[in-house]
């Protein structure tokens, strides 16, 4: 699947090194499967002490899939629960001012596009979609733009991001299989893998 | 792009392929596999048919789940999700044919803290785990990474992932560690200086005077949280320090084939004309022991150094410090000594070697664990547990208090019964800080080095160990 532009209303989530922790705590990793995980997408922040929902945007903005974040976004652990949980719960994009390496490279196996901007415009983006919730907004990872409030700013993707969306080819698992011969020659060429 | 290095090297051998997506295809030689990344891709290489195809080359514990008190690790464990992925685990490492250590095996135990112990993980190797902290392993002058459970399932399918060549920042450190200081307190101080984000898009290499010096287990440490400078990866170029560390090990050559081996090793080492794309000065002689005193690692300071106001801060990073603090309860101004402290936790990929208990038991020794303090000693792996309880070192955590544990990942992130609860707050030798990251939202938690950890858990609050008159 070919992931070109991503259309539709965002959601704010404000916050410098918000860790994968934070988007998902690990208590609810214990799991073999990815079903359910958008019950849990940022739980203790959306969650009062008494498990009440309170007036975290994943509770306000329901329906919205372009999230919009501030800096080193994703940080900490691997774990690729993180932005399965918040495609589960309707993220198709997000725009942040930066993101932590092995998040960014997980958005691209599941074929979300995870562009970058300046502080400024984030802010301006955050509060626009805060005071029009039911605005659009649009990604075009093919030209690396957000479009809304009638104005398209210019935001970057990854090369390897926007190339893997671009051509449909972020399931790598075809990509590297393609390539066993030369994996075994490599391989046999390194001293500590015993010939076979 | 850095030229001559360990990493430009040690990529150029692994590399099979230029992929059409831009990024190189990458041979990896060691897989480390647990129960939390790998049930997907076992799923999903079964529904498509696919084999492993080097089984020799991944290997797999259980660690991040695993309950911690001896009699809750019967079979079936009481938490149903804990056992379903355990089970899980079982199954598919046994019908791919790969090596698995589970909760009957003597060498279970933390992925990162196994693997360097029994050899697996050797100089000049490509290592990954669905784990962030798999930077560990750049101890040994490997390209060690953590990666996302579809880049698990990719290197079950094909012992291979696509990757982004990175920079390469030398991180040089002159001077000598002072009695009390740790590796930890190095790896906080230059997490603290160059930012928890002021990795993204390089790897680091340790070197200098202070680094050479440090033991192996204290290097792992240093590289272990590589990741929480947002670095993905870390790595010091293989010495003689490393190689009397392999020899004699499990999966480590022997006689000759360990000589020959060794000879590859020392040619990918950085030359000495190595060029870098950054190159970073630190000074090892001043430096004390460090805490951090809010919610992510770089937010740390000296022991004798003042919790910053967030108005002296960079204006990026005045709001943060802000919330931290208030989430923390520090005030501006003040030392992080005299801290109080409700737990004390011992272990963990980062700091749960023999040497970390050693050095707290030093510290321990004769000493009683403060009453309102609950103390928690949780061995890396069954190895480093057996080994301390040869030495007699339990025996110095239980009379000074500490419960004493098996093997597992345990209060580091709380995925099995072991937890901070409400607001405690914790000094952990863990490597996280994050809100909530210790299982409670309102939980506190305080980095620092082993000695710090079992200081504090004496004085029931933040103390300079070097304060208690012991050299650990």
């Amino acid at each position: 699947m070919k992931v070109r532009r991503v259309a539709g209303t965002g959601v704010p989530v404000r916050g410098d090194d918000i860790d994968t922790d934070q988007i998902i705590p690990a208590r609810f990793l214990k799991t073999t499967t990815w079903e359910g995980l958008d019950e849990y997408a940022f739980y203790d922040a959306r969650r009062d002490d008494d498990g009440e929902l309170n007036d975290h945007p994943f509770n306000e903005y329901k329906g919205a899939n372009v999230l919009v974040v501030n800096d080193n976004f994703g940080c900490g652990s691997s774990r690729e629960h993180a932005p399965r949980a918040l495609a589960r719960w309707g993220v198709e994009a997000i725009v942040g001012e930066s993101f932590a390496e092995i998040f960014a490279d997980n958005c691209k196996s599941l074929g979300i596009p995870a562009a970058t901007t300046d502080a400024e415009t984030v802010e301006e983006l955050q509060t626009f979609i805060e005071e029009n919730p039911d605005a659009g907004i649009e990604l075009d990872v093919v030209d690396e733009t957000v479009t809304y409030d009638g104005k398209t700013v210019d935001v970057d993707i990854d090369e390897a991001m926007r190339g893997a969306l671009v051509q449909g080819i972020w399931d790598t698992v075809a990509l590297l299989r393609s390539n066993m011969d030369a994996i075994d020659e490599t391989a046999a060429d390194l001293p500590y893998v015993d010939s076979r | 792009m850095s030229q001559g290095t360990l990493y430009d090297k040690v990529w150029d051998r692994h590399k099979v392929a230029d992929l059409p997506n831009g990024q190189d295809q990458l041979f990896i030689g060691l897989h480390l596999i647990h129960e939390v990344t790998s049930p997907q891709p076992f799923s999903e290489l079964r529904e498509r048919g696919i084999e492993v195809p080097y089984p020799e080359r991944n290997v797999a514990t259980v660690d991040h789940i695993v309950p911690t008190r001896p009699e809750g690790r019967e079979r079936p464990l009481a938490d149903e999700s804990a056992e379903g992925m355990l089970t899980a685990l079982e199954r598919n490492t046994s019908e791919a044919g790969i090596q698995f250590y589970g909760l009957d095996s003597e060498k279970q135990g933390i992925t990162h803290v196994v693997a360097p112990e029994l050899g697996l993980t050797q100089p000049g190797m490509t290592v990954v785990c669905g784990d962030s902290h798999t930077a560990t392993h750049g101890a040994f002058g490997a390209i060690a990474f953590g990666i996302g459970t579809s880049q698990v399932r990719d290197v079950l399918a094909s012992q291979c992932v696509a990757a982004d060549k990175a920079d390469v920042r030398r991180i040089e450190v002159d001077g000598t560690l002072g009695p009390g200081v740790h590796s930890k307190d190095l790896i906080l101080k230059i997490i603290a200086e160059l930012g928890v984000d002021g990795g993204v898009g390089y790897v680091y290499e340790y070197g200098g005077e202070a680094v050479h010096d440090l033991s192996m287990e204290e290097r792992l440490a240093v590289c272990n949280m590589s990741i929480e400078g947002g670095a993905r990866a870390g790595y010091i170029n293989p010495d003689e320090t490393t190689y009397e560390f392999l020899r004699g090990r499990e999966f480590a050559p022997e006689g000759e084939a360990f000589e020959e081996r060794k000879a590859y090793w020392e040619s990918i080492s950085s030359d000495a004309d190595a060029e870098y794309d950054d190159v970073v000065h630190l000074d090892a002689d001043d430096l004390e022991p460090m805490v951090t005193w809010g919610t992510t690692p770089g937010q740390a300071v000296g022991i004798g150094e003042r919790v910053p106001a967030p108005e002296d801060l960079p204006e990026g990073k005045r709001e943060a410090a802000r919330t931290a603090q208030e989430h923390t309860g520090v005030t501006p101004g003040e030392r992080m000594a005299g801290y109080d402290i409700d737990v004390a936790f011992l272990g963990t990929c980062t700091n749960g070697r023999v040497s970390d208990f050693r050095e707290a038991a030093a510290v321990l020794e004769g000493r009683e664990v403060h009453d309102d303090v609950r103390a928690l000693a949780v061995p890396g792996s069954q190895t480093v547990k057996s080994k301390l309880e040869a030495e007699g070192v339990d025996e110095i955590f239980r009379a000074a208090g500490f419960d004493w544990r098996e093997a597992g990942c345990s209060m580091c992130l709380a995925m099995n019964d072991d937890s901070l609860e409400g607001d405690e707050r914790c000094a952990s030798s863990s490597n996280r800080n994050y809100v909530g990251r210790q299982g409670s939202k309102d939980g506190r938690t305080v980095l620092m080095s082993p000695a710090m950890v079992a200081a504090a858990a004496v004085a029931g609050e933040v103390t300079d160990v070097r304060d208690l008159g012991v050299v650990a």
